[in-house]
């Protein structure tokens, strides 16, 4: 095998909705390296009929698209192997979020260029915000649609830049009415949902304060050994240091996704450390329905490829369990899905919730709301 | 999900349009960046060249006198308003703009003093002059210019700045974008190759620097998305910003709710609130119990409320919801009777009621 490299460095940018001019940027910023005699290619780039961003990839290379037939259609996407085989120094791929067509090497875009980037190609890329995983359930609230294509949050956090590629939702309406961004057809369904004007304010505003959180988790990395100077450090290193312990209960209730995706951001923004437990009369989970068992383990793996660490405990009572093992485990945080609202307190009974507010006498207990039901579900 | 109007592009160009046209006041567009290097007056003249190539009648109003290649060639393209001077002074010749009555006017250097004699104190009132008088003003300007963060930047760069321009300034803007690049940007275009230990300082300051921009222009889009909201009748809160809203009552131990509460508010960059539903009769202890409390609060930095209600759980949900609290924190005794209502406790209610809102409970 070939050495080993040390991996390539991957940059996002960073926009929040169709049009704002992450592709051209990228490009341009592909145009400036290559004028300074880095070895540049293209390896995705989709075009959306934009002159002029199509103009800004004149010049370089561009890695033919690998052709996939599945279900008989004629699927093109990004030959990760071909990238490898012409070794670039530097890689461009846009929509970053994307999913592969069944039958490829790896479910999603940001796998490939895992790999690209672990070959030591550094990589340019682009996403919109409404694609990051923790705030699913948010941009559901804000837009009405359910993002499918989603990126881990630790993916993003492993990326080398962040850059936020803005433009006010002003200048993208009126790109928008120009034909800029979409032809007409498209353009009308593109207003029906992300493109109005609340909406777009409101994801701009998520992008900016995404980009700012991921400035500032960079800004220890600076810190590196030998160069340790921290003229002011008042909080820098103290503050950071994770103090705070999340535990999130997962059950089969469809719930648990918006909990585990909440209890991650709310775990990111705290530098806490982040665990799911499931609770099962059984440890190999055979009390439950084969649906509901299905459902669990679901949520779990789900938790899993957020990298929090998952795992279904062993007890007769749900409270109970949960408490034991949280006060075990020296946990601050216990969050808990708000019940749902035909869920009345029962009469000489409690609620999951009660319980598990009556034990935990030395944590917080956080009731997460379901924030897209209440506007979509009617 | 609210209902809004869906338009079609046409519609959407034609309403651009008139408002423009009916609009009496120039409209103010500003470039933000954190530092020098980041490509501010870059995207400031390429929008006015874009606009120029459109059709509009743009001029170039004031520009920094150092200038790169990139910017040579953008000016190149555009007619220049020449400063003029004054006390060996440059300054923006407000009056030839004003009779040259350009639609659009692209200004550098908000933060420049003008000398006595001239129109104006500074250069950024200039442009008030000029939106007033119906010109459109297309502008950039570096954070480290702007008043209110004057200090906070200083603690940074260790560099004080003597000109600025007010952040209402900014506030009344109708378009603020944010010019992002990474540190080493500015870094290497200063020219330098090599990463020295200084560097890493540096890059350290601009990192810390870019991120007071980024949610400089993240909260004026907050309250231009709560004003679009009010203007449109829409009750619903979108969340994009944490704010967090502690209830203390005289018995609470209030000190641990209002410290996780300005710990989170810090980290989310969101927004504290402490609130107190008033209870008649308090004892003289429980006044000072409340006093003591509500010291931390504002200790901690914190919007204090005083509610008045009958029934404080709707109280305090109804202020929770007209404010766009995304959590409420609240404190719970462990005393059984409190728990065994048949009809549910207050905390219950407070649980149930609170719908799209996170609700935090912590043990007294």
């Amino acid at each position: 095998m070939a050495d080993r490299q040390p991996p390539g460095k991957l940059k996002i940018y960073l926009g929040y909705a169709a049009g704002v001019g992450k592709t051209y940027q990228m490009l341009e910023e592909a145009q400036a390296m290559s004028r300074q005699g880095k070895d540049v290619v293209i390896g995705y780039f989709e075009p959306h009929g934009r002159a002029d961003t199509i103009a800004k990839t004149q010049g370089l290379e561009i890695i033919p698209r690998r052709k996939l037939d599945y279900r008989g259609t004629v699927f093109e996407e990004m030959d990760t192997d071909a990238i490898l085989r012409r070794v670039p120094e530097v890689c461009v791929v846009d929509e970053f979020p994307h999913s592969n067509v069944p039958g490829s090497e790896r479910a999603k875009r940001w796998q490939d260029v895992e790999v690209l980037v672990d070959a030591g190609i550094d990589v340019l890329t682009t996403m919109n915000i409404q694609h990051l995983e923790s705030i699913n359930d948010q941009v559901w609230h804000i837009t009405g649609v359910r993002v499918r294509e989603t990126i881990p949050d630790w993916v993003m956090q492993r990326a080398d830049q962040v850059v936020m590629v803005d433009l006010t939702p002003r200048a993208l309406l009126n790109r928008l009415a120009r034909g800029v961004v979409y032809a007409p057809d498209k353009a009308k369904k593109a207003l029906e949902h992300f493109f109005q004007e609340s909406t777009l304010v409101a994801l701009r505003e998520l992008a900016l304060r995404q980009t700012a959180h991921e400035v500032e988790i960079r800004q220890v990395d600076y810190d590196s050994p030998g160069f340790q100077e921290t003229p002011n450090g008042d909080e820098s290193g103290e503050a950071r240091r994770s103090v705070d312990r999340i535990l999130i209960l997962v059950t089969p209730d469809p719930s648990s996704a918006m909990l585990i995706r909440r209890g991650k951001r709310v775990a990111d923004y705290l530098h806490a450390d982040c665990f799911a437990v499931g609770v099962c009369r059984d440890s190999d989970m055979r009390d439950l329905a084969t649906t509901e068992r299905e459902a669990l383990e679901r949520h779990l793996n789900f938790a899993r490829n957020l990298h929090i660490e998952a795992r279904v405990l062993q007890g007769e009572e749900v409270a109970n369990t949960l408490v034991e093992f949280a006060h075990l485990n020296g946990i601050t945080h216990l969050l808990v899905a708000r019940p749902a609202q035909h869920q009345k307190p029962k009469r000489f009974g409690r609620t999951l919730v009660q319980e598990v507010v009556r034990r935990a006498s030395d944590m917080q207990v956080m009731i997460v709301a379901d924030r897209g039901s209440r506007t979509h579900a009617q | 999900m609210p209902a809004i109007t869906r338009r079609t592009p046409e519609e959407l160009l034609q309403q651009v349009q008139a408002e423009e046209a009916f609009e009496q006041t120039g409209r103010l567009k500003v470039f933000l960046g954190y530092a020098s290097g980041v490509g501010k007056s870059f995207r400031m003249l390429d929008e006015g060249r874009r606009r120029h190539e459109r059709g509009q009648d743009v001029v170039v109003g004031a520009i920094q006198p150092k200038t790169s290649h990139e910017i040579q060639a953008l000016l190149a393209k555009l007619p220049v308003i020449p400063l003029k001077t004054i006390d060996d002074v440059a300054v923006m010749d407000v009056p030839a703009i004003l009779e040259r009555r350009p639609e659009v006017c692209l200004v550098d250097g908000l933060a420049y003093d003008n000398p006595p004699g001239a129109a104006n104190p500074s250069r950024w009132q200039d442009v008030e002059q000029l939106l007033k008088a119906g010109i459109s003003v297309i502008s950039s300007v570096n954070i480290q210019y702007i008043d209110e963060l004057r200090d906070r930047v200083e603690r940074i760069t260790g560099k004080r700045v003597s000109q600025t321009v007010p952040r209402s300034f900014l506030n009344a803007a109708d378009e603020i974008v944010v010019v992002d690049a990474p540190p080493e940007m500015c870094i290497n275009r200063a020219g330098d190759d090599q990463t020295t230990p200084a560097q890493f300082s540096q890059a350290q300051k601009l990192s810390e620097l870019r991120e007071i921009a980024l949610l400089l222009v993240a909260d004026v889009v907050d309250r231009q998305l709560e004003a679009y909201l009010q203007r449109n009748g829409i009750a619903s809160t979108f969340g994009t910003q944490e704010r967090i809203l502690v209830c203390i009552t005289p018995r609470a131990n209030a000190a641990p709710m209002i410290e996780s509460g300005r710990r989170n508010a810090e980290r989310f960059h969101g927004d504290l609130t402490v609130a107190y539903v008033s209870q008649p009769e308090l004892s003289a202890d429980d006044q000072t119990a409340l006093e003591r409390n509500l010291a931390i609060a504002r200790a901690a930095n914190a919007h204090i409320e005083m509610l008045d209600g009958e029934d404080a759980i709707e109280t305090i949900l109804k202020f929770a919801r007209e404010r766009g609290i995304t959590q409420i924190f609240v404190g719970h005794s462990t005393r059984e009777r409190w728990w065994e209502q048949l009809t549910g406790t207050p905390l219950d209610r407070l649980i149930l009621g609170a719908n799209d809102i996170d609700v935090r409970i912590f043990p007294h």
